[in-house]
This record gives C-alpha cells, structure tokens and sequence, in this order.
C-alpha cells in the first residue's frame, strides 16, 4: 500500500502547489489500530501526513456535501459512486472536484478482527495479502482476504467509476459474485421469525446515528428523527422507535446506496445495517436493472418518471 | 483498613447469599461485548474483561427513564396530573467496575448533587447503590487514567475493592457499606493486612507501569478560554467529525439529557433521555434559532466543556477518568488525547 501512499502524495502536493485545488480530502494515520482519521490537507508541506491501508473504509464523499471550494479528492470505488449520486442530486458540482481514484483492494473488518482475539490488539500491520495482528504475547498473521469488510468481500467496483488521475492501476473487477445470498435467506424466512431477526439485529441499538452520520446519503438539514414540529418519531430507546428509525432510513436510501459499507463501519455495537439497505438494493437492481452511482448521465429510478411505466397505480 | 480473603470456590455461593439483599449487576458478555447488566439468579458476572463497550453510567442514569405517567381522559378526576412511577430503589450492587467508572459517578454527582439542586432520580439510584471495583490489571493501550487523576487501582467511588489473585480475591474494605455486603455473602476469611497491602502495592506498581498513554493537562487552567475557543485549531479537529453521539452516550461523564412526553391516546409520560452535544437539535431553540449549528462549534463545544470549562469551574481537572471508550468507539478516529493536548499546548 506504500506505492498507493506514494502516489497519492505526489498527485495532492502537485495539486495543490499548481493551485488547482484549495484542498485535498484523505485520510492521515489512525491513533489506534485499524483507524485511519478523515482530514484535508491544504498545503503541499502538508501532504506527508496523507496515507492510504486497508483502513480507509470511511466513505469520503461524505465530506463533499455542499462545500464550495474547489477541492481534491481520495476515491475508491465506492467513494467514486457517491461522489457521482452526490453530483446528481445536486450536493457538490462536478467542476469543482479533482478526483484522484483509487482503485481499492478492499478494507479489514475492524469488528471481526477484534474479536478473533482474547486480547487487546496492539499493533496491526499489512502486506498485499497479509494482515499481521500483534498484542501483548501474541502474533498472527491472517489472509486479508477472509477479515475483509463484508461489502468489500463482495464488491464488484473496486475501481473508481470517475475520476481525473489515478493512484494506480486499475484491477480486475470481480465476476459472477452472489451478492444477496445473506438477503435471500432473510426474506425466505417465515414472517415471524424474519421479525424475530430484526428485533434482534437492532436490539443493541443506541440510536447514536453514527450510521446515517457516517452515510454520504444521509445529507437532509433535518432527518426525520431530528424533526421536532411535529415530531414523528420518539427518542427513547423503544423498539418501535428504533426499527422506525432503520426501517426509513434505509428506504431512504433505496436505489442511491452504494453499500459502502460506511454504515456498518461506523456503528459503534456491531450492528448489520447493510442488510436494510441490501435489500432495497437488491431490488433496484432486479425491477430496474439499477446500480447507484455508476453514471451522471442517468437520473436514478426513484426519481424519474416514464410514461410508459408498466405499473397502473401512476397513470 | 480490613481485608478480606476470597476463595473463588465461595465466590458463587456468596453471590447467591447476596441475591436476595441486593439487585445485582455485573459484566456479561453478550454475543461480541462485555456490557453491565442485572444479574439473574445464578448468573455470574465475567470478571475476565478489559472494559465494558460502553460505560456502567446507565445503571444509575438509564439512556431512557420514565419519571411521570398522566391521563388525558377527562372524566377522570386527576386527569393532566404528572404523577410520580414507581421505581425500583432497593439496594443494588454493581459488581466488578474498574476504577475509573467508580470515579465518574463521583465526578457526575457534581452535576446531579449540588446545593442548589438536587436530581432525585440520579441520586436515589446511586445512593442505592454499593460500588464493588476490580482492579485493572491489564490497561488497554486507549487508557490514560494516570493522567486524569485516577488510575487502574483507584477508590476513590468504591465500598470495596477486589484483587484478583488467581485462586481468590483480595477484597479491601472502603466503608462500611462494603463491610455489610461482604458480611451478607458470607466472606469471612480475614487476610493479613500488611501481606495484602504490600501484594496490592506491586499490583499497583506493575499496573500503572503498563499504562501507555498520557496526557497533558496541567496548563490548561491558565489558558485564555476565549483565546482557546478562537483557536484556528478546531477545523481540523472537528473536520472528521460526522456529528453522531457515539462519544458522549459511551462516556461515563457525559451527563446531558433530554426531557420528552410521549402521549398515546388518553395517557402519557414524561420521560428522560440521554442528549447529546453532537447533536444541532441540542441546542434548538423554540424560535429556530441554533447557536451552535455548525459541525465545528459543536466539536469545539465537547471538548471546551471537558477540557476547559470543567477545569475552571471545579478547579479539580478534566471532565474526564481516562477511560478511552470515546477513542475505541469514534467511527472516524477523533482522539480526545491528541485534543487534549493541542489545547494544553497551544500558544496564541
């Protein structure tokens, strides 16, 4: 990953000393294990602290929303299809960013890796297919493969969609992935224990939001949860509440989600929200042949209305 | 000071004396995490932990409580009387926190006990309450206590102290509360206080050498706080920042919360819950104006209240045990040492 952090200084030091950008958006080194911290550099002295690893799995694009400068950006993939739902909906133009793409070889699984180990873990180093996990009286080296992020197991767009430069070569994109295996089995369930499933799944919830947060589609000045005239949802930790919460979240996010996995990522208990949005995912792409993010030539098919649409109930 | 020694083969059979005079709670592990929870009988607690994923402040200040029922049926005659609920206030045990969550209750008590007011829902919980520590041994490498003023073998906030030496417990005594409970499990086994005081020592000693991280607080009274608040460090601090409230409901010292009816036809309560700094809602006004509506200030907000503000107006340090949750659990790595000390360090 060296080479990747090499690179990417290069191209944000040039940047911004040609002053074609006021900023670039990376990440700088995490302070604990596994973390990397979002930042802007606006300097080409500054750069240095920039560095890319299997720890960037925060979604940048994210940061984008409704900034006015011009600015440089680090985007795998994924950051690369939400900075284009981004442009489409209007949250950043297009003009006003030097994308600078990644192509990503996946992110670790911060949650999975911890707990693969009694002890604390102290120190976390990595090689193209290794993953070594040091604590105190311990060593271990893992395949990255099997502790990637659940998302990044199954990603079929590791390259960036747009982008001005690259960091590196683009890879070979993963074929014939079975992407919802984990959905299908959850909507053959029986009513009753599909609700059972859910109870449980969200039962750790402390509605922190750190899961709309750290979603570059959650960009609403006031979320439905926030809205307090009048206020449709209670703020106590009831269920009802709760799976209120996910449930719309997650239909708010239907057919712009990338599966990001930032969501995920971000949820301090280890909840699997990406199962929600999977699911409204899995169907844009089965009734619209839809996947987010990869265009700015096509409006998404929420928010497009044809004619011609075989369903009655518009007409 | 009296020490008591513990056979771990008595430890179940004295839980179970206590059952019936206590509510119990303890660490479990539930599915990935240690979390603290009342005790079932028979269930013990998994004393085998590094920390709780998030604090034990709930069991005395619940993420929600109900503290009013009323009726809006007007036939009645008390309709849209707040009436007081019923609540569980017999003595409770909370089994097994590390010293650091024993000395946040103390440095909360500062907000929900001052002489001007008085939080009878926090208060009775915690005057319920007897605090049974157990020493941390193995810090994690997030953990700072030493530099908060308390450290991983800390009493202050306790009645009583365990030590675990493998086979058994060394459990000091703190007050006689912590006298009573040991009492009513049955540990009578005296141990030689010199021998245990002196075993204890270089626990302590080899605890406190593992710690790792630090620190610096010391210039952060003399600071300016306007000069602190102008700061131009703050964009780059708050920049990750994506406004959840991860740190504050994880921390042991965050007080703040939200006061909220919730009516269901002809009945209704009124309830409280944990709020958040994070959050622009948390500062709303009813006109629409926001105070603090940018990201930035908001940031800025949390770590001036820890850091500053706490700091001058107790004039006892930080707002803070050093516990490091808030570092393990920030989805984007914003790390409240690195903060602490820019602002120690900061020269307008």
């Amino acid at each position: 990953m060296s080479d990747y952090t090499a690179k990417i200084k290069e191209i944000s030091a040039r940047l911004l000393k040609e002053e074609k950008v006021e900023m670039v958006i990376g990440f700088r080194k995490g302070t604990i294990p596994m973390m990397n911290e979002p930042c802007f550099v606006k300097t080409p002295e500054d750069v240095k602290k920039l560095v890319w690893d299997s720890n960037c799995g925060i979604n940048l694009a994210n940061y984008l929303t409704d900034r006015k400068e011009k600015i440089g950006i680090i985007a795998k993939g994924c950051d690369s299809r939400n900075i284009v739902t981004h442009i489409i909906e209007n949250k950043i133009k297009r003009e006003q960013l030097f994308i600078i793409g990644v192509p990503c070889k996946g992110m670790i699984d911060k949650n999975k890796i911890t707990s693969m180990f009694e002890n604390e873990i102290n120190e976390v180093l990595e090689d193209e297919e290794n993953i070594i996990v040091k604590g105190e009286g311990f060593e271990k080296t893992l395949n990255k493969s099997d502790v990637l992020q659940e998302n990044c197991k199954i990603c079929i767009h590791k390259n960036p969609v747009i982008y001005d430069e690259l960091a590196a070569d683009l890879l070979d994109e993963q074929k014939d992935i079975d992407r919802y295996e984990d959905i299908r089995k959850i909507g053959a369930m029986a009513t009753e224990d599909k609700w059972k499933y859910f109870e449980d799944l969200l039962s750790p919830c402390i509605r922190c939001y750190a899961c709309r947060n750290a979603c570059p589609l959650c960009y609403c000045p006031t979320c439905f949860v926030d809205e307090s005239r009048p206020q449709w949802v209670g703020k106590s930790t009831d269920p009802v509440d709760t799976r209120t919460f996910h449930f719309l979240r997650a239909y708010h996010c239907a057919g712009r989600c990338t599966d990001c996995g930032a969501c995920e990522r971000a949820c301090p208990m280890g909840i699997k929200v990406r199962l929600f949005t999977k699911k409204l995912e899995k169907d844009c792409l089965e009734l619209y042949g839809w996947e987010a993010g990869l265009s700015l030539d096509e409006r998404p098919p929420l928010d497009t209305y044809m004619p011609d649409d075989p369903d009655d109930f518009i007409k | 000071m009296k020490y008591i020694n513990i056979d771990k083969k008595n430890w179940a059979n004295g839980l179970e004396k206590l059952y019936g005079n206590y509510r119990l709670f303890g660490p479990v592990k539930n599915n990935k995490h240690h979390v603290f929870k009342e005790l079932g009988k028979g269930e013990l607690p998994d004393l085998h932990y590094l920390n709780t994923l998030l604090s034990p402040k709930s069991i005395i200040f619940p993420q929600s409580e109900t503290m009013f029922e009323y009726s809006l049926d007007e036939s009645k005659k008390d309709h849209h009387i707040l009436k007081e609920i019923y609540k569980d206030y017999s003595p409770r045990a909370l089994i097994g926190i590390r010293p650091c969550d024993a000395a946040s209750f103390l440095l909360v008590k500062r907000n929900f006990d001052t002489p001007e007011y008085k939080d009878t829902y926090w208060l009775r919980a915690y005057e319920a309450t007897i605090f049974i520590g157990l020493v941390c041994s193995s810090p994690c490498s997030t953990c700072f206590c030493t530099s908060t003023g308390c450290g991983p073998f800390h009493e202050d906030g306790l009645d009583l102290l365990l030590v675990d030496e493998g086979e058994n417990f060394i459990a000091k005594i703190l007050t006689p509360r912590g006298e009573t409970f040991i009492k009513s499990a049955g540990w009578e086994t005296e141990a030689d206080p010199i021998a245990s005081e002196k075993t204890i020592k270089n626990m302590k000693i080899k605890a406190e050498e593992k710690i790792a991280s630090f620190v610096s607080t010391d210039q952060l009274k003399n600071k300016s706080t306007l000069k602190l608040y102008d700061a131009p460090f703050w964009d780059d601090i708050a920049f990750a920042c994506i406004n959840c409230g991860t740190c504050t409901y994880g921390c042991p010292t965050c007080w703040c919360f939200d006061i909220q009816d919730e009516v269901s036809k002809i009945s209704g309560i009124r309830m409280r819950n944990w709020d958040s700094c994070m959050y622009p809602l948390f500062t709303l006004h009813g006109t629409g104006y926001n105070p603090r509506n940018t990201k930035v200030q908001r940031v800025r907000q949390r770590f001036m209240h820890k850091l500053k503000y706490y700091v001058d107006k107790y004039n006892d340090g930080i707002q803070c045990v050093g516990c490091g949750r808030c570092i393990r659990l920030c989805p984007v790595n914003i790390d409240i040492r690195r903060v602490c000390d820019i602002m120690n360090n900061y020269e307008d």
